[in-house]
């Protein structure tokens, strides 16, 4: 190689920024992707939780991976080492409370980058895939907080894992060798176990990897939405930049770490001083170990499922609630075929698409409160009222997007507060 | 050597594609086969089978109106001694539930019965709730205060709040739709119950007759699939 580089003498110049540049395309690959990548310059609050996301990502599979050094996936060490971290390793309380804690901002993050894109239209065309692929991140993040959930093997964590896994079970014809399938066994038992953490430590971290670089290479393509929900693409510069666009580094880059620093001060504030927020973030009967003869009194998922468990509880048919509940997931991915409205942004839109969004989002308030609630006749009603609402948002979308009276589109990106 | 170099002309694409479309089939059949083990490794084990051998009961020391909790393969369930007054009261339920003949239910062709039991004071039912497995807890008082006034005596889930009665048969407006399952179990003598073998069918004693007039067989009793929720 030596050999080669004194023939060609422009291979020698530069000392070692070119060496490694001639090997590995890296001062190419930042202007691309910071330098060189513009994105809108209205960017407003909400553009903060896409990079938290990715911050807590990081964040679990470092306190994740340190649990494991002490965690034992077994039916008899699982409820023991878990408290064995929290009273015994140095610290491990501290790494403990960080994961479970993590585990719930990161549906809040990813809940309300959600409603980032509901609001601006981000989910609209050329973005569609974009949307899809963060769909199936959402799906995969539910399935890793899931059998997380399990694996300290509390009563809750049991219990929940029967409840979950037999949903399954109402599937015609396969579903109950399915269940048993997934056990390994014929109840919840040591196999379940075992194998819901060789799931969460390495099978589903890999796929969301994944999924999130597949994202960001999607978000590369068509550039990010903005507030105004109009393509800064459509209006470039002498340069051939666009014109309302300003570079991802430096500018979004120290924006973000002043989002990251206030979301570490909030983060923080609830790992040190309420770390099951109240029976929220770690439910009160997980810290009694996995009864299979005994049912917690009164069944709740963690906070980020119940809106889904309580449109399950609201129908009075297994199969046909299980049906609910997978469909209430599922219709999200429909959303950029069924929002109709000529233009992207909330800013732009009727007055019929702004209620049904505040609609919506009491609903899903609503309904993660009902979900939370012991079972009762009127909670059951009302939460049979708000599933019909929180289908109606998405069903009767094609309707009220088109029918409304949409304000005009500016041709430039808007400031507001 | 040259001349051996085929022209375009003489390549025939369609036998190219042909041998393209079948080593791409090969390769998945290949795939799909190389699967397999992987995917039966999460079948239940050996041992996971061997633990689900039937298992003993004896009911000498359970009183009428007790409730013993036993279990088979991993599964918790339920053994009632039910009163005479229990056994009296149940047909009078029929009209308050989704399934009362048990058409629809769970449970070998001699507990499908009014009683869904092979001995009438006997109720033998997989304890875990047919909706999403839960335990369905005993309120075996009528007018239980936390089920309410009307409550004839029965399973209440504290989950979903599915409701049975004392035959394990489910009460309209239950999230569940199909009452308890019944495990395939006999008696060896008198009062030792085996849980996990079915009753020969010469065997099925008197209460089966009851309900003759349905015979309509709805299940497998021996099937390994049952052990699911």
């Amino acid at each position: 190689m030596a050999a080669v580089e004194e023939k060609i003498p422009a291979a020698k110049a530069g000392g070692f920024r070119a060496w490694l540049n001639r090997r590995m395309p890296i001062d190419a690959f930042v202007a691309e992707q910071l330098t060189g990548y513009y994105a809108p310059k209205n960017f407003n609050i909400w553009y903060y939780f896409g990079s938290l996301a990715m911050l807590v990502l990081v964040m679990q599979i470092l306190t994740g991976i340190f649990l494991t050094m002490h965690y034992k996936p077994s039916e008899i060490g699982a409820f023991d080492s878990v408290e064995f971290i929290m009273r015994e390793v140095e610290w491990g309380w501290l790494i403990r409370y960080l994961h479970s804690t993590g585990a719930s901002f990161f549906f809040i993050v990813v809940y309300l980058h959600m409603f980032r894109a509901f609001l601006y239209g981000s989910y609209r065309a050329p973005r569609e895939l974009l949307w899809l692929l963060g769909m199936a991140l959402y799906l995969a993040l539910m399935a890793e907080a899931f059998m997380g959930y399990v694996l300290p093997w509390g009563n809750m964590s049991y219990w929940g894992a029967q409840v979950i896994v037999n949903l399954f079970g109402t599937i015609p014809v396969i579903g109950p060798g399915l269940v048993e399938w997934i056990r390994g066994d014929y109840g919840i038992a040591d196999s379940t176990l075992n194998r819901f953490f060789a799931l969460h430590v390495i099978a589903v971290p890999f796929a969301i990897a994944l999924l999130v670089l597949l994202h960001l290479v999607a978000l590369r393509q068509t550039g990010s939405n903005n507030p105004d929900g109009i393509e800064i693409k459509a209006n470039l510069g002498k340069d051939g930049k666009p014109v309302d666009g300003i570079p991802f580094h430096p500018y979004y880059t120290v924006k973000d770490i002043v989002g990251v620093g206030l979301f570490l001060a909030i983060f923080c504030a609830v790992v040190f001083f309420a770390p099951t927020f109240g029976g929220l973030f770690l439910e009160k009967p997980n810290f009694e170990p996995a009864n299979p003869l005994s049912t917690p009194d009164h069944i709740a998922p963690v906070w980020y499922f119940t809106p889904y468990y309580a449109m399950l509880r609201a129908v009075p048919d297994q199969q046909l609630g299980a049906l609910v509940m997978l469909f209430s997931v599922v219709v999200f991915f429909f959303v950029p075929w069924l929002d109709r409205s000529p233009v992207k942004s909330i800013r732009y839109k009727g007055i019929l698409s702004r209620i049904a969004l505040g609609t919506f989002v009491v609903t899903f308030i609503a309904l993660s409160y009902l979900g939370l609630q012991p079972v009762d006749p009127i909670y059951t009603v009302l939460a049979q009222v708000f599933t019909v609402l929180y289908f109606a948002f998405f069903l009767l979308m094609p309707i009220y997007t088109r029918f409304e009276k949409t304000r005009p589109v500016p041709q430039r990106v808007s400031y507001h507060a | 050597m040259s001349d051996d170099v085929l022209n375009a002309q003489d390549i025939d694409l369609s036998r190219r594609k042909f041998l393209t479309a079948a080593t791409a089939a090969t390769a998945a059949t290949g795939v799909v086969f190389a699967a397999v083990p992987f995917i039966a490794s999460w079948k239940p084990s050996e041992r996971a089978r061997a633990m689900g051998a039937p298992s003993e009961i004896d009911l000498t020391k359970l009183e009428p109106g007790q409730m013993v909790v036993s279990t088979w393969r991993r599964q918790p369930i339920y053994v009632v001694r039910r009163t005479p007054e229990m056994v009296a009261g149940l047909p009078q339920l029929d009209a308050q539930l989704k399934d009362p003949k048990s058409a629809e239910s769970e449970q070998p062709d001699y507990a499908k019965n009014e009683a869904r039991s092979l001995k009438a004071d006997y109720l033998v039912v997989y304890a875990t709730c047919t909706h999403l497995g839960c335990l369905p807890k005993q309120h075996f008082t009528p007018g239980d205060p936390v089920v309410g006034a009307d409550w004839p005596g029965g399973f209440f889930c504290p989950c979903h709040g599915s409701r049975f009665d004392l035959a394990g048969r489910v009460f309209n407006g239950s999230p569940a739709s199909t009452n308890l399952r019944i495990p395939p179990h006999r008696y060896d003598q008198e009062t030792l119950l085996i849980i996990g073998v079915d009753t020969a069918a010469a065997a099925a004693p008197a209460v089966a007759a009851l309900d003759a007039s349905d015979a309509r067989s709805h299940d497998s009793p021996a099937d390994d699939s049952r052990g699911a929720a």
